[in-house]
């Protein structure tokens, strides 16, 4: 995987991005002239109450939507100007996503789930099933390849969900309340599995939380509040 | 086929929905095996043979009969290379259940009219040098376990003997069988020669002709001269293709085509609800995961293909399962016991349901194909 950055050195730059979702005859303006710089190999923690736009930038940074104005460029990449089907390619090798509710299809075995993004890729089966084994020991869940997300736990079902994530080997992995469906202990234990993988395996990820226990495992923590990002919480 | 784990798991994801839909598809071919069979029994008794063959039939109805003279008029009409006759017997072996068609033919003539009926060449040589021989299909020796030189007696309902009994008996001299698939193998043949000689009534008579036409390009230029040449006779004549003779005798049940059509239509339009009404319950269910799959890549073409592979793998597992039963059922042949002689379901209905299947599967799956295309991601990701 190359993480190319841009000129400015920044993996993920985001420069006046604004996001106005209408509502009926209302446009609610949700991100204000917002700019962020995010290193390669950075652990970023993007906090803040609800409804201050936290998912909605992990959209425009996982290109699963369009800013209304600015320019969102992933590893030296425009990829606010990317049509929907460019996108969906450019998201399946670049992004892993981690989501609250893990995002299971509980119709498929773990290991069948950590294979999705896989299978689009041009990967033998052989080549596929290697990968998925690596992804499942990475995150401790090699003994319950076989298992359905029903037999799992929540904690494991995470595992599985961030095994999911980073099969690819992605750019960029985004999580968005990783720990917000699981216990202290289980949360615990995915958090560092994050930050294993961020400073044993250089990934670049970008959490959101509501949890500052969660976020002080994270390498830099940024706020947002009313669509705009601050240091400090009460900016 | 890497997706095809991931489509066959979503179509077992509610097993008991599932097989519910998959019995209706299957039930629904079941019945259109059956229809077809039904169908090709009432109006597909004509082999491509036929197509260079017309009927000739008293213009009153088939049950008048006409001059056997007619024969040697008819061959001298532009356009005819041959022709033929043959007279409805009207016979009852032991029981009238057990009904099959006799006729009483020129078997040299008869052969040569029709190559579609394959009899060996000593059997051929026996019952031209046997007055009261007789050639059955194979279906009828199969079913009354009939053997060559066996004695059959056979009461005609019609046609009396010199000395007034209905009772004829023949010696059975061949064993034919069918050419092709759509041949009768039901009938007997017997000589014309014996019959004329040994009735009582209407010697000299004879049912209707088969004229086989020199150029198969003219079939309806040669029926008009035909009738033309017999009108304002005793006799007029009404001459019709082999075919439309054939479905004039189904008709007499009704528009086959017609009412096999209106069940057919019936019974796949309450299927396409059901089918639809699954998949579009399957896709609003799993709105969330859709949404998942395309946040990891999927483009909105593979989103359409998905859930049409889906509803085609649904349609086309219940259209095997369906047309592979009608085969099965329908291959023990004539469940009437002799009214539908070509009672099959033939290979290109089969064919024709499998692209059925198809079409089924692509329009059920359609519209939920396009609302999974359409998904927006962040919406639907919300909708675990």
């Amino acid at each position: 995987m190359s993480e190319q950055a841009t000129g400015n050195g920044a993996l993920v730059d985001i420069r006046g991005v604004e996001k106005v979702f209408r509502r009926g005859a209302e446009d609610i303006q949700v991100l204000k002239d917002l700019n962020l710089e995010v290193p390669a190999g950075e652990f970023l923690a993007l906090m803040g109450p609800s409804g201050s736009g936290k998912s909605t930038l992990l959209n425009l940074i996982g290109g699963l939507d369009h800013p209304t104005r600015g320019t969102v460029s992933i590893a030296g990449e425009r990829i606010d100007q990317l049509s929907d089907h460019r996108l969906a390619a450019w998201r399946a090798r670049h992004v892993g996503f981690v989501f609250q509710l893990y995002n299971l299809l509980p119709v498929l075995t773990a290991e069948r789930n950590v294979e999705l993004p896989l299978l689009l890729t041009h990967l033998s089966k052989a080549e596929r099933r290697a990968h998925v084994a690596t992804a499942l020991a990475a995150v401790g869940l090699e003994h319950r390849a076989k298992h359905y997300p029903r037999q799992l736990s929540g904690g494991e079902q995470q595992r599985a969900g961030i095994a999911r994530g980073i099969v690819t080997d992605p750019t960029l992995l985004l999580c968005d309340e990783p720990t917000g469906d699981l216990d202290r202990k289980a949360g615990d234990e995915i958090l560092g599995l994050l930050q294993a993988l961020n400073r044993e395996h250089g990934k670049t990820i970008i959490m959101v939380t509501h949890d500052p226990h969660a976020s002080a495992r994270a390498s830099r923590t940024v706020y947002l509040n009313k669509g705009q990002l601050t240091r400090e919480p009460n900016d | 086929m890497k997706f095809l784990h991931l489509i066959w798991a979503n179509l077992r994801r509610k097993k008991t929905r599932t097989v519910l839909t998959l019995l209706s598809i299957v039930v629904a071919f079941v019945l259109y095996g059956f229809l077809s069979a039904i169908k090709q029994a009432l109006t597909g008794g004509v082999s491509l043979e036929g197509a260079n063959r017309l009927i000739v039939r008293h213009k009153v109805s088939i049950i008048q009969l006409l001059p056997e003279s007619y024969k040697q008029r008819m061959e001298k009409i532009p356009g005819v290379a041959s022709a033929t006759h043959q007279t409805w017997f009207g016979g009852i072996y032991q029981d009238p259940k057990k009904f099959f068609m006799q006729n009483p033919v020129v078997p040299e003539e008869f052969l040569k009219m029709h190559p579609e009926i394959i009899l060996a060449p000593e059997q051929r040589q026996a019952w031209l040098t046997t007055r009261t021989g007789a050639i059955v299909g194979r279906k009828t020796a199969e079913r009354f376990e009939w053997k060559i030189g066996d004695k059959v007696p056979i009461q005609s309902s019609i046609w009396s003997k010199k000395d007034g009994s209905y009772l004829w008996e023949f010696d059975i001299v061949g064993i034919f069988e069918g050419r092709d698939k759509n041949t009768d193998t039901t009938p007997m043949f017997f000589r014309y020669d014996f019959f004329d000689e040994a009735r009582r009534g209407g010697t000299g008579q004879v049912g209707w002709y088969t004229v086989r036409v020199q150029d198969t390009a003219r079939p309806a230029e040669v029926a008009k001269l035909v009738d033309a040449e017999f009108e304002n006779s005793s006799y007029e004549t009404k001459t019709e293709a082999e075919g439309a003779f054939v479905q004039a005798w189904a008709k007499q049940i009704g528009d086959i085509a017609l009412i096999t059509a209106s069940i057919l239509g019936a019974v796949f339009f309450t299927i396409l609800l059901v089918t639809g009404n699954t998949i579009s319950q399957s896709v609003r269910e799993r709105t969330g995961e859709l949404g998942l799959l395309k946040a990891i890549g999927f483009t909105n073409a593979q989103m359409l293909a998905l859930v049409l592979a889906e509803s085609c793998l649904l349609a086309v597992l219940g259209g095997v399962l369906g047309l592979g039963a009608a085969w099965l059922l329908t291959s023990h042949g004539d469940p009437t016991g002799g009214m539908l002689p070509l009672y099959f379901f033939p290979a290109r209905d089969v064919l024709a349901g499998l692209a059925m299947s198809v079409a089924l599967g692509l329009v059920t799956g359609l519209f939920p194909a396009l609302q999974a295309m359409r998904l927006r991601v962040a919406d639907s990701l919300r909708r675990i």
